[in-house]
């Protein structure tokens, strides 16, 4: 599983850092959302898409490794 | 919202902790339905809402649903306001902007309420917590929970993030309070509302001469030139808008949720590490906001099966979309152990809530430390004589008697 985020669409709630700090980061300078790692181990998949889901600017997807990232690719994340 | 005669809005209806039973029905039949907005009977109209699905496209497209107030009493405006008129009360209250305007407020504003930043509020928070829970008990049993904890404590914690001077925090807080409360006169409320804003101007006023480590000073130290002492103020208000009545009334209306759940009241108690989960299910089951500013359809859209013409206003009831199978399997009971939802509590989209990590802390702190300080924390009063709170823009409860 590959994670992405679009920073753009961030609105800075910072829940995906305070439920998943080991994937998910708040930057300090602007509040929106980094990446701790793109590649998180199949253990945390489960909470990776509850984040997505609960994301309020819709900015976290989900994709196949290796997928070419067009809308085929993306998971449905809403929980 | 003046105060208008008769009925309230029946958005705003509840009963006890559910959606009032209008409103209840409304939403059953379909998310999006015509409803009256003016008095008796005229033709006016907004759409309502309802349906979680339908409510999260709402507030998740801004470039098709603008926040923005576009009528209203200004002097030389005949009621609808030019494109780029903004009324001075409404500077700076980021809710009444829609990008690319909102996106520059909010970018200067975001990175004072990141996780990080906020956390280290958290050993204030929980002075402010302990002071008042020692008022508490110097005035009982028994006590009104709401006269001297809820109340105070989210107007204490608003009062240390703006930089207000202690003792400047009583008056300020009651202005703030008057200016607010929808169940006065229009008279009274804009005559607390000039004193309490000729108090924020001096405050930004000193914070750009002297600016210290707190929120406003920081955020004149760090983007001075991109703001003005207006849209400063406007910003204070907002924060005491958003913080005062919402926080009030979650702490309220939770802790009496949670006394008619004394299994979950005991967990809490037993694993305070458990309350993170319990406010989360608190701010979906009571979603205590009515609704997020009206939208205005700025071209022709369906929605929940609905076609919506541009110009047309639009008012999004939170407290159903968060009771809607959609969201959660039985929406209608209080479950902490229930899988996290994306409740929509703080909206959704470019307005969700800023101060929405400030708040959870908050909660989390007001619950923790109440149980611990009153471990057979009980009602005074029969269930059924507790009063809730109407003409506020959050629900809540008026008083709350207890004892221990």
């Amino acid at each position: 599983m590959e994670v992405r985020v679009d920073r753009d669409r961030c609105v800075g709630s910072g829940l995906c850092m305070m439920h998943v700090p080991a994937v998910f980061d708040q930057s300090e300078d602007d509040g929106k959302v980094l990446l701790a790692t793109a590649h998180p181990g199949p253990g945390l998949a489960r909470s990776v898409r509850g984040a997505a889901g609960r994301c309020p600017g819709r900015a976290i997807s989900l994709h196949a490794d290796g997928g070419t990232g067009g809308a085929d690719s993306t998971e449905n994340v809403r929980q | 919202m003046p105060r208008r005669p008769g009925p309230a809005p029946v958005h705003t209806r509840r009963s006890r902790f559910d959606p009032g039973a209008e409103l209840r029905r409304l939403a059953a039949e379909r998310p999006v339905t015509r409803i009256g907005a003016g008095p008796g009977d005229s033709e006016e109209y907004v759409w309502l809402v309802t349906g979680y699905d339908a409510v999260r496209q709402v507030l998740g497209d801004h470039v098709r649903f603008s926040t923005r107030r576009r009528f209203g009493r200004a002097a030389g405006t005949a009621g609808t306001y030019p494109d780029d008129y903004r009324p001075d009360d409404m500077i700076g209250q980021l809710m009444d902007y829609d990008p690319p305007e909102h996106t520059r407020l909010r970018k200067i504003l975001t990175p004072e309420f990141t996780v990080r930043r906020i956390r280290r509020l958290r050993p204030r928070i929980e002075e402010i917590a302990a002071d008042r829970l020692d008022a508490v008990e110097r005035a009982g049993p028994p006590a009104d929970l709401v006269e001297q904890f809820a109340t105070p404590f989210s107007g204490a914690v608003l009062c240390e993030l703006i930089g207000v001077p202690r003792d400047d925090r009583e008056a300020f807080l009651r202005r703030a309070r008057h200016h607010l409360d929808q169940g006065r006169g229009r008279q009274a409320r804009a005559a607390a509302g000039a004193a309490f804003s000729r108090y924020l101007a001096a405050l930004v006023a000193g914070q750009r001469r002297d600016p210290d480590d707190g929120f406003l000073g920081m955020v004149v130290r760090d983007h001075g030139a991109d703001v003005t002492d207006k849209e400063l103020r406007g910003v204070c208000v907002l924060l005491m808008l958003a913080g005062l009545d919402n926080i009030s009334g979650m702490l309220s209306l939770g802790t009496l949720v949670l006394l008619e759940h004394p299994g979950r009241l005991a967990e809490i108690r037993a694993d305070p590490g458990t309350v993170d989960r319990t406010v989360e299910e608190l701010l979906r089951y009571l979603t205590v906001p009515h609704a997020p500013t009206p939208r205005t359809a700025l071209e022709d859209v369906t929605v929940g099966g609905q076609l919506v013409k541009a110009g047309e206003h639009l008012v999004v009831s939170l407290p159903t979309a968060n009771r809607d199978p959609a969201l959660t399997a039985a929406p209608d009971r209080f479950d902490p152990a229930r899988a996290p939802s994306a409740h929509l509590a703080f909206g959704h989209g470019v307005h969700h809530c800023l101060g929405a990590a400030l708040a959870r802390m908050e909660l989390c702190i007001g619950y923790t430390e109440l149980l611990r300080r009153f471990p057979h924390l009980r009602l005074a009063a029969p269930a059924a004589e507790v009063p809730f709170r109407l003409h506020t823009t959050a629900y809540g409860l008026e008083r709350l008697p207890v004892a221990w």
